[in-house]
């Protein structure tokens, strides 16, 4: 199939970037997006020209790497897949298609499509872990925890910090990765005694580094390629306002 | 996972911000629920008039003698008018806030993307909120102190609305503005729950519908007293 690309092209990150257009002629449906990419490159880089750089690694939907802006949609049009995971075989031939790097002042581009994401880090280190002895792994059934608590950590945990809930927001804010961390850690047992720390710590580290505040617009759900559901926001919000609570009682 | 192992570039500066946007947006659900209390109580308010001029003149009258004799007349209403003007104030400045840090989070824009699931109230939030905010300003100028209505007399309130709405171009104003606090409310309730963390999957939807109910309800309200002058109901 042919498809004409649209690719955002910035050569670091101070310099500035346009869209250039390309053409691939001999794209096939079974694909990835990546290797579209690939194959682009290939072509490039015969030509003598710079290969579009990209950010990938697992190539199988689990690492968060693959970040891109394919037609408008963080990921392309699929639901609940990855840029790695999406396949040409979801657009028709003679297709034009614009893939534009995540857009966040807290993610500055640093070549072409690959953004900085440390500010995702930060947040983690500023409270998405728990503090506990690590060395032999502890029984499985020592700590017991409720199913229904289990099924929503776990749907939180799926999360793999992909930032696409940033590049959807209008706000440009990171609510949703941040809900996520927050009712992964606090539906468990494990994750109580710093429950509270923990939210401020990440509230504060997600502020400072620049993303915005949610309106609750829900574009980022519909981006998330693990379909976080909306309401870790709410769980979110709960938490920051009992710690803030706790926090004036001096506990 | 991102990397973390790469340089920085040109990473923004980091700037810790004093009040969190967490924080920001209970402010605006807590002054958000006053004023959504206020319109509540203001809109079945307003049905009096459908008793005739009698029954609106002497409930205004009679909101003049609240809590009378422990506070002077016409306490409660300045007491009422104070706190709906603090939570108008923290209200309008938590969302300029939040909408500057929002366009600082998004320095360079898409070349190409359309929103998706963002519903048409919950993104004309800010500009709807200055729309009703300039609507609220003529709406006392009108009503409260009769500066700019024709009648402009006090304690006339029948006179008054009827003499407002007897030009055409203000009651679509007024008609207008009022379907913009319906849609604010629409998404602003919603949002509200969700941020006082009320909100989870099982109830979501259910939630949503209830806004959408509220909204729908109290627009109706507020738009029976220009139908009823118009269509000379009353
Ligand atoms: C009739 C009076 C008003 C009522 C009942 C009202 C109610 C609300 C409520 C309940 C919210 C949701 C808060 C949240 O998401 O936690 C909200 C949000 C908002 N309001 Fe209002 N509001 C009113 C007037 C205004 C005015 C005069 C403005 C501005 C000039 C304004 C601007 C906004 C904005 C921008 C938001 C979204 C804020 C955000 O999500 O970050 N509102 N409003
Ligand atoms: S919440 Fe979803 S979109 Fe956001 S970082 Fe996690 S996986 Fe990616
Ligand atoms: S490359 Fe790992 S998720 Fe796409």
């Amino acid at each position: 199939m042919r498809l004409h690309l649209k690719v955002w092209r910035q050569s670091s990150a101070d310099a500035k970037g346009k869209i250039v257009n390309y053409d691939v002629d001999d794209a096939s449906p079974d694909m990835s997006f990546l290797e579209l990419l690939d194959v682009l490159n290939e072509k490039l880089a015969l030509q003598g020209d710079d290969p579009v750089a990209f950010d990938h690694d697992c190539r199988e939907g689990i690492c968060g790497a693959c970040s891109m802006v394919i037609d408008g949609q963080p990921h392309g049009p699929e639901k609940a897949t990855t840029t790695c995971q999406l396949h040409l075989r979801h657009f028709r031939d003679g297709d034009t298609i614009t893939i534009e790097p995540f857009r966040a002042g807290a993610f500055p581009v640093i070549k072409d499509l690959v953004v900085d994401r440390n500010a995702f880090d930060r947040i983690i280190q500023a409270g998405g872990y728990i503090s506990a002895p690590t060395g032999s792994a502890p029984d499985a059934h020592a700590t017991p925890v409720p199913k229904a608590n289990a099924d929503r950590a776990f749907a939180a945990a799926a999360c793999i910090g992909c930032g696409a809930c940033v590049a959807a927001c209008p706000n440009g804010s990171a609510s949703l990765f941040l809900g996520a961390k927050i009712t992964h850690l606090g539906e468990l047992p494990q994750g109580q005694p710093e429950r509270h720390s923990r939210v401020r710590a990440m509230v504060e580290e997600h502020d400072a580094s620049g993303f915005g505040g949610c309106t609750n617009t829900g574009e980022c759900a519909v981006a998330c390629p693990k379909e976080i559901p909306l309401d870790v926001i709410s769980q979110l919000n709960r938490d920051y306002l009992d710690a803030r609570k706790a926090g004036r009682k001096g506990a | 996972m991102a990397r973390g192992a790469r340089a920085a570039g040109t990473a923004p500066a980091r700037r810790r911000q004093h009040l969190p946007s967490v924080q920001l947006k209970f402010v605006m659900a807590v002054t958000g629920a006053v004023m959504l209390l206020y319109l509540v109580l203001h809109m079945i308010g307003n049905l009096k008039i459908f008793f005739g001029a009698e029954a609106i003149d002497s409930y205004s009258a009679w909101l003049r003698t609240l809590l009378e004799p422990a506070l002077p007349h016409g306490g409660m209403l300045w007491i009422v008018r104070v706190v709906l003007l603090v939570s108008v104030i923290a209200h309008i400045v938590s969302a300029v806030v939040l909408a500057r840090r929002a366009r600082k989070a998004r320095p360079v824009r898409y070349a190409h993307r359309q929103p998706v699931q963002g519903s048409y109230a919950a993104r004309t939030m800010r500009w709807g909120g200055v729309i009703i905010a300039l609507f609220a300003v003529y709406h006392i100028l009108d009503l409260t102190t009769g500066t700019v209505n024709p009648n402009g007399v006090h304690g006339a309130v029948y006179d008054n609305i009827t003499a407002s709405f007897d030009r055409w171009y203000v009651t679509l104003f007024y008609a207008l503005a009022v379907i913009t606090v319906g849609f604010h409310v629409r998404h602003g309730l919603w949002s509200g729950l969700q941020t006082f963390g009320r909100s989870n999957a099982a109830t979501q939807n259910a939630l949503k519908g209830f806004a959408l109910v509220f909204a729908v309800v109290l627009t109706a309200g507020f738009l029976s007293v220009p139908f009823a002058v118009v269509t000379g109901l009353v």
